[in-house]
């Protein structure tokens, strides 16, 4: 197990509810993340893995309780401004621009601009380039960089995500179910890139319903029971056995 | 994903297949010198003398392409954005419309000062419509087809109320000019406009964010929307560029004519569509281009003065017209298929 400093968290999570209508979707919900970590939340369908991922990544706000970042709360920010602060959510779909080639990926949103004969214009050479290095930095080496996107394979367009955040210089990164649509040998690339990142101090939350995949990469669980915390272990301290009698709400501490 | 460690193997893209490519990608710039060729050789062969050596057929030709150009421009952004505007060829007549009565109303200013106030009035009024239509589709988020219908409607009826339910005719020296007038006794003034025109809509579509946010938007909005951009703006941007150009066509025609129409623009939109799908553009929304729809324009705008030309009965070009959307789009699907095989990816 490697050692990971817990002396100050990067993100706190602290009595965090949430209600839609009339289900609960979050109940006093409390977790850390230090730096180099990586954090499994665990559940079943419905367990509000994803309401709670949505409120740190500002999407929904919380009802009542608390987050921070580097000590300072970002409860109440869109998702924009948590995004500048360097927290980066990789959702399902990839949220890629399919007919837009790797570059302009990377940056939309953030273009940069050059001045030609004083005219502002999109400097797509600049991009592109930028974007083959932030490629390399994770070990990934495309053929073509003019082609959209849609025409790349799924490990690769997960690659593309993943370097965007990573070219930003994210501090946290949030992947939801980051190998469920890949193929057997992409799912080994993106677990590898994880461990790659988490040697550079990235913080990662991944939502995941494979404990193979959550007792490879990850160095602690959270599991979560219908809104509420069902359980926290460290990797090495529990089992698969007790993560899915966790996941049934069958043992519950705190 | 191929990882430095182990070099990546470039799987050998078929010859049979790299020129099917080609011809996919570059089939409209072909096919317009094919009809080229084609109504040059039947011009030689029947009439024996040169069609496009012509100056008077070329102005013509160019003239036609911008009436269709010009309503087309701005429908490309909109596309792109895998949006559609129906309302554009009533705003051209709403703009036309306008433009005649207001010169009309006018007799005693100076005809430049009628002429300016026309124009600014025809396109002050085309601009209310692509509020609205921005409005609806943009805010209301009603789906582009439904909302613009509904505007192709209420522009009609306004349009044929400002005008009388009749064609408003002008006398103004400068509107005749700026219609007919030729710069250097060669181009156009319509074609000259229109160019300049082009060229700053080309620098919007192709070298600024609002153009990229356009393909972004067309191509998966939701990735748009999390990458930060504030696509009701876009979409508000794009429907009122639309509403400017196409009430710049209105102006065309009355300057042309020396007379406002309410149909005046009625006929080009679905030349206009065709243009914008012939350039390479995708139903689906996220491709397109502002060269593509200037090719597309040219394409119909030869097919339909080219026909008339070599003496086929008018309605002919309908069938041709319609006959090339349709390979259009067969090339369209194709060429996706191609990409996706000569990539070699899943």
């Amino acid at each position: 197990m490697r050692q990971i400093d817990r002396t100050a968290p990067l993100l706190s999570v602290e009595n965090v509810s949430k209600r839609f209508g009339g289900t609960q979707a979050s109940s006093l919900l409390s977790l850390d993340l230090y730096p180099g970590e990586v954090l499994a939340l665990a559940g079943d369908n419905g367990a509000g893995k994803s309401t709670l991922i949505k409120m740190i990544s500002g999407v929904h706000q919380p009802d009542s309780g608390e987050i921070r970042y580097k000590g300072e709360t970002i409860s109440h920010r869109s998702p924009h401004q948590v995004r500048d602060l360097g927290i980066e959510t990789i959702y399902q779909d990839l949220a890629l621009a399919d007919n837009l080639d790797v570059g302009i990926n990377i940056f939309l949103g953030r273009e940069r601009m050059k001045r030609v004969f004083g005219i502002p214009v999109l400097d797509r050479k600049y991009m592109r380039e930028e974007s083959v290095n932030a490629l390399k930095h994770l070990g990934i080496e495309l053929n073509d960089l003019a082609m959209p996107v849609r025409y790349l394979s799924g490990g690769q367009r997960q690659a593309i995500a993943i370097s965007r955040a990573v070219y930003w210089k994210a501090k946290v990164l949030i992947m939801d179910e980051p190998t469920a649509a890949l193929g057997v040998p992409e799912q080994r690339e993106v677990k590898d890139l994880i461990k790659r990142l988490q040697g550079e101090g990235v913080a990662i939350i991944f939502i995941s319903h494979n404990l193979n995949d959550i007792f490879e990469v990850s160095d602690r669980i959270f599991v979560l029971e219908r809104g509420r915390k069902a359980g926290e272990r460290l990797i090495g301290d529990t089992t698969e056995d007790e993560v899915v009698a966790m996941m049934m709400g069958r043992v519950l501490d705190d | 994903m191929a990882t430095q460690s182990e070099a990546p193997v470039k799987p050998a893209i078929p010859l049979r297949l790299k020129i099917l490519k080609l011809l996919t990608t570059a089939w409209s710039w072909l096919f317009l010198l094919f009809i080229m060729a084609f109504f040059e050789a039947w011009s030689w062969s029947v009439y024996e003398r040169t069609f496009f050596g012509n100056l008077y057929n070329v102005q013509s030709v160019l003239l036609t392409a911008t009436q269709i150009l010009m309503m087309a421009l701005g429908l490309t952004f909109i596309i792109i954005s895998a949006g559609i505007d129906l309302s554009i060829g009533f705003i051209a007549g709403l703009a036309a419309v306008t433009m005649a009565v207001v010169i009309r109303a006018l007799p005693d200013l100076h005809p430049a000062l009628s002429f300016s106030l026309g124009i600014t009035a025809g396109i002050g009024i085309a601009l209310i419509p692509g509020m609205i239509n921005g409005w609806l589709i943009a805010r209301l988020k009603v789906p582009s087809f439904i909302g613009t219908l509904g505007m192709f409607g209420v522009t009609r009826g306004f349009a044929f109320l400002i005008a009388g339910g009749a064609t408003v005719s002008i006398r103004n020296s400068v509107a005749r000019d700026f219609g007919n007038g030729k710069l250097f006794d060669v181009i156009p003034i319509p074609v000259a406009v229109a160019a300049v025109i082009t060229l700053v809509f080309h620098y919007l579509l192709a070298h600024t964010r609002f153009g990229l946010y356009t393909y972004a938007m067309g191509g998966n909005i939701q990735s748009a929307i999390r990458a930060g951009v504030n696509t009701t703006r876009i979409t508000f941007s794009i429907f009122m560029l639309s509403a400017f150009t196409a009430g710049m066509a209105g102006i065309f025609y009355t300057g042309r004519f020396s007379a406002g129409a309410a149909d005046a623009g009625e006929p080009i939109l679905l030349n206009a569509v065709a243009a914008v799908f012939i350039g390479g553009a995708s139903l689906t929304g996220g491709s397109g281009t502002i060269a593509g729809t200037v090719i597309g324009s040219l394409i119909i705008a030869i097919i339909q003065f080219g026909l008339v030309f070599i003496g086929m009965p008018p309605f002919w070009q309908f069938i041709t017209v319609g006959l090339v959307i349709i390979i259009a789009v067969l090339i369209d699907q194709s060429r996706d298929r191609l990409s996706r095989s000569t990539m070699g990816a899943s």
